[in-house]
């Protein structure tokens, strides 16, 4: 298998994490899901730092933000697919 | 049923088994931390382990004291230990737990006495010690009669990804075949609660898991918070590395238990397991030092170290051995890595690959190779202070 440019842990998630070093705005990633081994296609939006992550569809204001098929969170801005999902626009619904 | 893999290593009195060789010379106290050091530098082979506290302390505190000083003295990586504080009471009290162990061990005091006095009883009988314990032969034992700990730092998204999965697999390899293991980090668990929970032996456990994880929330986080704790839980180093949410970082973090073992009891911080082989849950800080610091003093003899940005926190007793899957770790920091299974998120390498590569490293470790943060000299020993002395 070629080096995939962003893994996401399970078929529930909507985000992925990017395990590239220099991602490029434009870049069609390879997807791998690390519970099943499938993969999928997806452009990168922005550019994106490694281990940082992105959104695997458009995700509105107040949506859960899905990981490990748990929830990680709420988004408190409206982010597109394809786009960088961190702490501007991620907030814990704990503390 | 035993992995049949063999290590060569200290057996104790006590009939623990020990990777390390070291004579400790341990302050009860603060202002006991200069003769200690004294005593270190003068005496080869030997090693102080100076830190902040030991005095006017009370109550579960103090107890949480004596418990770290007894258990460190008492590690099985000690071979022999030298206690110095400032009165004789207390020295006496630590001495008498490490003793228990059956290993060499002496205190000194120093109101009376002045440091030098102190220090010249204190470093003829640590010379003692040095020539009763350097000549020890490591004996063969089985790999599974390690007492080995976990904790995670720096964490990223990769530490989820592949570091902390790799710790997994070496539990569900090792704990079945009679390993001692242990997690903890109380704060840290926060949004994987449940599925920490899900993961005790029995209802018991279990609640008693809740209880500790409820007590954090109400006793520490409600008591002092002056907002959120977003600011340090994640951290900044957590951010940078991609992680946003404690959500977030806690399903990473609880990788580390792996995917078949449920946990036996819930330790008191430093508190030896006392339910035989398994996996434990301790209650501690996230914070590195110190949670190493307990662990070690719980008597567990190797440290399993997973980071993604580059955490570097060794321990003077207890080997710390770093894992990271992160490639920019490896590529920027490799000095302080022993295990590199980056190749998982490249998907060259298998978590089942990868746990056997850990695997691998801890026999090294512990038939004598030094970690990374050994040969780069962490020794950092942190003790918890549960609250304000009197």
């Amino acid at each position: 298998m070629t080096t995939p440019h962003l893994l996401v842990h399970d078929r529930k998630d909507n985000v992925g994490v990017v395990v590239v070093e220099g991602l490029e705005a434009g870049t069609e990633m390879l997807c791998v899901v690390t519970h099943d081994n499938s993969d999928f296609r997806l452009v990168a939006r922005q550019a994106v730092p490694i281990g940082h992550k992105v959104a695997l569809r458009d995700l509105k204001a107040g949506d859960t933000v899905i990981k490990y098929g748990q929830d990680i969170g709420r988004i408190v801005a409206d982010v597109g697919q394809g786009e960088h999902v961190h702490v501007h626009n991620l907030k814990t619904k704990r503390w | 049923m035993s992995t049949g893999k063999k290590i060569w290593a200290y057996r104790r009195e006590n009939g623990r088994v020990g990777v390390r060789n070291y004579v400790a010379i341990l302050p009860v106290d603060d202002i006991s931390n200069a003769a200690c050091v004294a005593v270190a530098n003068h005496i080869q082979g030997t090693i102080a382990l100076p830190h902040a506290y030991g005095r006017l302390q009370f109550g579960e505190d103090l107890e949480l004291h004596f418990r770290t000083m007894i258990g460190t003295g008492a590690n099985p990586n000690v071979a022999a230990c030298i206690v110095i504080g400032i009165e004789p009471h207390w020295t006496q009290k630590i001495v008498d737990g490490i003793a228990a162990t059956g290993k060499p061990v002496a205190g000194f005091w120093i109101e009376g006495n002045g440091d030098i006095a102190t220090i010249a009883a204190a470093s003829r009988k640590a010379k003692e010690f040095v020539h009763q314990t350097s000549g020890q032969v490591r004996v063969e034992c089985d790999l599974e009669e390690l007492w080995i700990a976990a904790k995670c730092g720096e964490s990223d998204t990769t530490t989820g990804l592949a570091s902390c999965p790799t710790v997994g697999n070496m539990y569900d390899k090792l704990i079945p075949a009679g390993l001692y293991g242990c997690f903890g980090e109380t704060s840290e668990l926060t949004g994987a609660e449940h599925l920490a929970a899900a993961r005790a032996a029995t209802p018991e456990v279990r609640e008693k898991f809740m209880k500790t994880w409820q007590a954090y929330q109400d006793d520490v986080i409600e008591a002092h918070k002056t907002s959120d704790l977003s600011d340090s839980q994640p951290t900044k180093g957590n951010i940078a590395g991609g992680l946003t949410t404690i959500e977030e970082k806690a399903l990473g973090n609880l990788e580390k238990i792996g995917k078949k073992v449920s946990f036996i009891d819930v330790l008191e911080p430093a508190e030896a397991p006392a339910r035989g082989a398994g996996l434990y849950f301790m209650d501690t800080s996230s914070a590195a030092a110190e949670c190493c610091t307990l662990q070690a003093a719980a008597g567990y003899v190797l440290h399993i170290f997973p980071t993604g940005q580059g955490n570097v926190i060794g321990n003077p007793i207890m080997p710390v051995i770093k894992v990271t899957g992160n490639p920019r770790t490896v590529r920027l920091m490799s000095e302080h890595v022993d295990v590199d299974v980056s190749g998982i998120v490249r998907r060259e390498m298998t978590i089942d690959q990868a746990g056997d590569a850990l695997i691998d490293m801890i026999v090294r470790t512990a038939n004598g190779r030094y970690t990374a943060a050994e040969a780069l000299g962490h020794q950092e020993f942190v003790m918890t202070k549960l609250y304000r002395s009197a």
